[in-house]
């Protein structure tokens, strides 16, 4: 008797699971981040994200969160901001599809890039 | 501009307690840092606070210089809020030294933002310092926007190329480089090859005694490439002065006192006038370090170069703000 309940709790428990993971909102914005995603946020000396992938026409925005100024600057030459000091903010709009690497010019360590299909 | 600057280090624009009055006087009571001297090729050090007690013969070598270094003139977050002041702190700091030193070098990153009010700010702090002559190279922070520009027509009188020169004082040879120009992707501090060709012309026809002493914003040794802090074609560089006794290589940028020897190669990094810097891959990332206010000035630094001619290295030891 004991034993069939705990059976039972388990298999429903299962099943609340699945329902849950299937309708989770975490799971259905995953889907959608590639086309949303237009921020590119520069925390401790590194891009975030490193690889951000957008759909042509879309204008990303940099913002500078560290205490020390950065760049932006595409490493072909496509875009290149001026220095960004702390929450000053960069702007580009891709209209072309490809890859762009890019870097900040003042710390070159820091690369990145934005893919545009 | 004068008039400007003092208005705002006596009032409390960061709202965070601390004017400048009350600043430099809870830097006052901290502790100490040391002085150097060579006398026929052995170093001796001294506590900056036992300088009182020392006689300018005491101090003397045949040539003294202060090396400072990263005074980013314009930062105003919580890692310092007043620059300028610790700025002064050092200017005093040279200021009170027995003997005055023959000049002074900055070793670049004069400015936070490359904007004109920050560097006719520091010109104007270093006008009270004792040494009226004061050699210059950049940080990447003075170059930005313009690709060294005004930096060149401010500082690089007389200079080739993006600013780099030399000098003599002495009998010791004095080169400052540029190294924080066209810096690549994913790569470190580049001095490029026009710059080593005029190097190595400028140092072909010394002698092999000459001391010579080297001076950039980045390390010309490789520091921790993870965080940028190296020169890509330092090792062309240092080639060139292989066949010389004694070689002192200054830099600053890592805002941190590290030696190194290597051969006949001291190298040398000297603290920030700002800002410390966490040690190499101690922190996420090379951003500035906060440190309790009482602490600040233990961490800023200047450097005291005292050399004696000959075959000998130069010694070089970093005294604190405090």
């Amino acid at each position: 008797m004991r034993r069939s309940v705990f059976t039972a709790v388990l298999g429903v428990t299962t099943l609340l699971g699945i329902v849950a993971l299937v309708a989770s909102p975490r799971y259905s914005a995953a889907a959608q981040q590639k086309s949303e995603a237009t921020e590119v946020k520069i925390d401790n000396f590194s891009f975030g994200p490193a690889a951000l992938t957008v759909p042509v026409g879309t204008t990303v925005t940099w913002t500078n969160r560290d205490d020390i100024p950065h760049t932006v600057v595409s490493t072909d030459g496509a875009f290149k901001s001026k220095v960004l000091d702390t929450d000053d903010k960069f702007s580009f709009t891709f209209s072309k599809a490809g890859t762009y690497p890019y870097f900040c010019s003042i710390h070159p360590k820091m690369t990145a890039k934005v893919i545009v299909q | 501009m004068v008039g400007k600057m003092k208005d705002e280090l006596l009032h409390d624009h960061n709202h965070d307690g601390i004017d400048r009055r009350g600043f430099l006087k809870c830097m006052a009571w901290a502790g100490t840092g040391a002085f150097c001297v060579i006398r026929g090729g052995v170093l001796s050090s001294y506590s900056l606070s036992r300088m009182r007690e020392m006689s300018p013969k005491e101090m003397a070598g045949e040539l003294s210089f202060v090396q400072i270094s990263d005074s980013h003139m314009g930062f105003n977050k919580p890692a310092n809020p007043d620059v300028a002041g610790t700025l002064k702190a050092a200017v005093e700091k040279i200021n009170g030294l027995a003997a005055a030193p023959e000049f002074i070098l900055h070793t670049g990153d004069i400015s936070h933002l490359s904007k004109p009010e920050e560097f006719d700010t520091v010109d104007q702090i270093l006008k009270d310092a004792r040494p009226k002559d004061v050699f210059y190279v950049p940080g990447e922070h003075d170059v930005l926007n313009d690709d060294g520009k005004q930096f060149l027509e401010r500082y690089g009188k007389g200079s080739k190329g993006a600013g780099w020169y030399s000098f003599d004082k002495k009998g010791v040879h004095f080169v400052g480089l540029v190294n924080v120009l066209n810096l690549k992707a994913g790569g470190l501090g580049t001095l490029g090859s026009e710059q080593l060709k005029w190097l190595e012309d400028d140092v072909k026809h010394l002698k092999h005694s000459t001391p010579i002493v080297v001076f950039a914003h980045i390390p010309l040794w490789s520091v921790y490439p993870e965080w940028g802090w190296g020169t890509e074609d330092s090792a062309q560089a240092l080639s060139y002065l292989k066949k010389f006794g004694s070689v002192t290589v200054l830099n600053g940028h890592i805002h941190q006192t590290m030696q190194k020897v290597e051969g006949n190669v001291t190298f040398h990094t000297a603290a920030s006038t700002a800002f410390p810097q966490p040690q190499p891959g101690k922190a996420d990332s090379p951003g500035p370090m906060k440190v309790p206010a009482e602490q600040l000035k233990s961490v800023l630094g200047i450097t005291d170069v005292n050399s004696v001619q000959g075959p000998h290295a130069l010694a070089v030891v970093d005294s604190t703000l405090a």
